[in-house]
């Protein structure tokens, strides 16, 4: 079979991998040689699930044999609180509530799969000054999760005042959504059919401030890395995931395209505005910590890129479908029309209904491919939603990324894969 | 989906588009055989999710006044509890929903990245008890997200390396997202009847 090979000014060649070629199985679960069970000087520990560097609560069942990392299972699930089973319980517009509380970092990519899947069974039309918008606060969030992924990342690494700077930014960041939603974050800003509401006087401005500083910010963060022989020592050429191994083991987003591999939902999928926007996608060929470092700093900028397009491109107009049967009516109108009165009263008591049927809708989630599978009956509650979580992929992946690993490069390596365990366990 | 032969897929029971998506319902025993064709003939390298669901209850949810006139033809022999109020409310939703082949399903949601991006979704249905074979060697992927589908359906998967419970505890009682899982509570133990 042949690939067609795109150019981008990053990378010229895409190597995508043969489906017959794959390796299989790839361990998710890195087994001991017996062999070295006779020597008897292996030693089992447990990473987690309380350690301050797995960000949540991971537990990894490691084997040592002297500092090398010979075995490794991941126990997850320690933070499963039946995100799915809840939304089957609740009406549409309640579990796009539940969608952001998943994954606490990058929540409005949670939040539009969700929403986007119900739009898609509904079919409504959503006005372009939503769709401009939500393009934006997409990117803004991308930002911000890669921000807290770096500072804490770096913390890890030794490099403490990192996380100082990347908490002003992403603070920054917050500001803009609270500005804007009015609450930090788990925002709910995303209605199905448009916006919750409109964008608020002044955001242009703040928002626009922030385009003009954060570039010059991320070369900051990058002459502090990129110089630091710590933080190269610790990151280059340990963690390598092959593009082969990475198809196989499902990975997406930066951990993907750190593998060398040329695929982004944004670019090949394209949904929202992101095919009318002008960015490149990041590609780096080598697969190790470093090469996700550097995809996410480079995500930054074009994200940085499409957030200032959005702000020319931004339409005026409605920021809300008016479609009666799915939105809810506005506030004044409820005290002069009688129907108006009855679908409020409809909307919020019983929700509205979704067409019956199946449907999978995948994101670009700063984590990689967020994917929510929802299947409606016809009734006003979700009969099954399935998120399809890219950390709980990607740490499938820890124990090929840790083959002949240190156990001190442990904490740089499943860091890497930038798992949020509020997702992995959902 | 051009250029795609689904009758050359093993085990092909039928094609349903809908919403802009291709499902391929599969016979559940060739589920395997299927994988491995879309993955080597048809080049859908990646997995991206693997979703079960359970349709216990499916279609006999009745709201007063909200679900309309059963379908028409009783071929099926099956009458969904509806009430016929000429649909004042029922927003073109009359017909109640198609009823499902058995219990579960297994939906596969494959991805093609190139020439073309195309994704289409591999479906097999099981009755309780009924294993599905593991897909885990044609996708490694899968291993998690097959342990979901026992964790929380109970879905046998059959041929799977290491088949255990991955969300909830080892000693769960239940499968929770199942339709008879129940909602609220939970067993409460005194140490007296240890």
């Amino acid at each position: 079979m042949t690939m067609a090979v795109r150019t981008r000014d990053t990378r010229a060649r895409t190597p995508i991998y043969e489906g017959s070629r794959i390796p299989s199985p790839v361990p998710t679960e890195l087994r001991v040689d017996p062999s070295l069970y006779e020597e008897g000087d292996i030693l089992e520990i447990n990473f987690g699930p309380n350690h301050p560097s797995t960000h949540g609560v991971l537990r990894l069942v490691l084997e040592l044999n002297g500092e090398r990392v010979v075995g490794l299972r991941s126990v997850v699930g320690y933070l499963h609180t039946g995100f799915e089973k809840n939304m089957e319980a609740k009406t549409y517009w309640k579990g796009i509530t539940y969608a952001p509380r998943m994954d606490y970092v990058a929540f409005q990519a949670n939040e539009y799969a969700f929403v986007a899947a119900i739009e898609k069974l509904l079919a409504i039309d959503v006005p372009p000054k939503a769709t401009w918008m939500r393009t934006l606060m997409l990117e803004l969030n991308r930002i911000h999760s890669h921000l807290v992924w770096l500072g804490t990342g770096a913390l890890e690494l030794g490099a403490i005042s990192m996380f100082w700077y990347c908490f002003r930014e992403r603070d920054a960041i917050l500001d803009l959504f609270e500005l804007v939603a009015g609450a930090r974050m788990h925002t709910r800003y995303f209605q199905a059919g448009g916006l919750a509401e409109d964008i608020p006087v002044g955001f242009y401005e703040e928002c626009q401030r922030f385009c003009d500083s954060m570039p010059s910010r991320v070369d900051e963060y990058e002459a502090l890395l990129d110089r630091q022989a710590i933080f190269l020592e610790r990151t280059k050429g340990i963690g390598l995931l092959s593009a082969e191994d990475a198809i196989a083991l499902g990975q997406s987003g930066p951990v993907l395209r750190a593998s060398g591999v040329d695929w982004d939902i944004r670019k090949d999928e394209p949904y929202l505005v992101y095919d009318q926007v002008n960015f490149d996608v990041p590609v780096y060929p080598n697969g190790d910590v470093y090469d996700r470092y550097k995809v996410r700093m480079n995500e930054m900028r074009e994200s940085v890129r499409i957030i200032q397009q959005c702000l020319d491109g931004i339409p005026e107009g409605p920021w809300i479908s008016d479609n009666r049967k799915v939105v809810l009516p506005p506030r004044h109108e409820l005290h002069t029309s009688m129907e108006s009165l009855i679908h409020h009263f409809k909307l919020v008591t019983e929700g509205y209904r979704v067409p019956e049927g199946e449907i999978y809708v995948a994101v670009e989630s700063p984590r990689g491919e967020f994917g929510c599978y929802l299947v409606s009956d016809g009734g006003p509650r979700p009969w099954r939603v399935k998120f399809r979580a890219p950390s709980y992929v990607a740490l499938e992946a820890a124990p090929t990324v840790m083959t002949d690993a240190l156990i001190a490069d442990l904490i740089a390596i499943v860091g890497s894969l930038d798992t949020v365990m509020g997702e992995v366990d959902r | 989906m051009t250029g795609v032969d689904f009758d050359a897929i093993p085990g092909f029971v039928n094609r349903r588009d809908g919403h802009g998506e291709t499902t391929i319902t599969i016979e559940t025993g060739q589920i395997v055989a299927a994988a491995t064709h879309m993955r080597d003939e048809l080049g859908f390298t990646f997995l991206a999710d693997l979703a079960g669901a359970d349709y216990l209850g499916w279609g006999e949810q009745g709201v007063a006044g909200y679900w309309g006139t059963p379908p028409a033809d009783a071929e099926r022999g099956w009458t969904p509890p509806a009430r016929d109020l000429n649909a004042p409310g029922s927003w073109g939703l009359q017909t109640a929903p198609e009823p499902k082949p058995k219990r579960f399903s297994v939906s596969y949601h494959l991805l093609r990245m190139r020439p073309t991006p195309e994704r289409i979704r591999l479906q097999v249905w099981a009755d309780e008890a009924e294993a599905v074979p593991s897909v885990v060697a044609v996708w490694p992927t899968a291993d998690w997200h097959e342990r979901e589908a026992w964790d929380m359906f109970g879905i046998v998967i059959e041929g799977h390396p290491n088949l255990q419970r991955i969300l909830l505890e080892d000693d769960w009682e239940g499968h929770p997202l199942r339709k008879d899982y129940p909602l609220g509570g939970e067993p409460v133990r005194f140490s007296d009847a240890e």
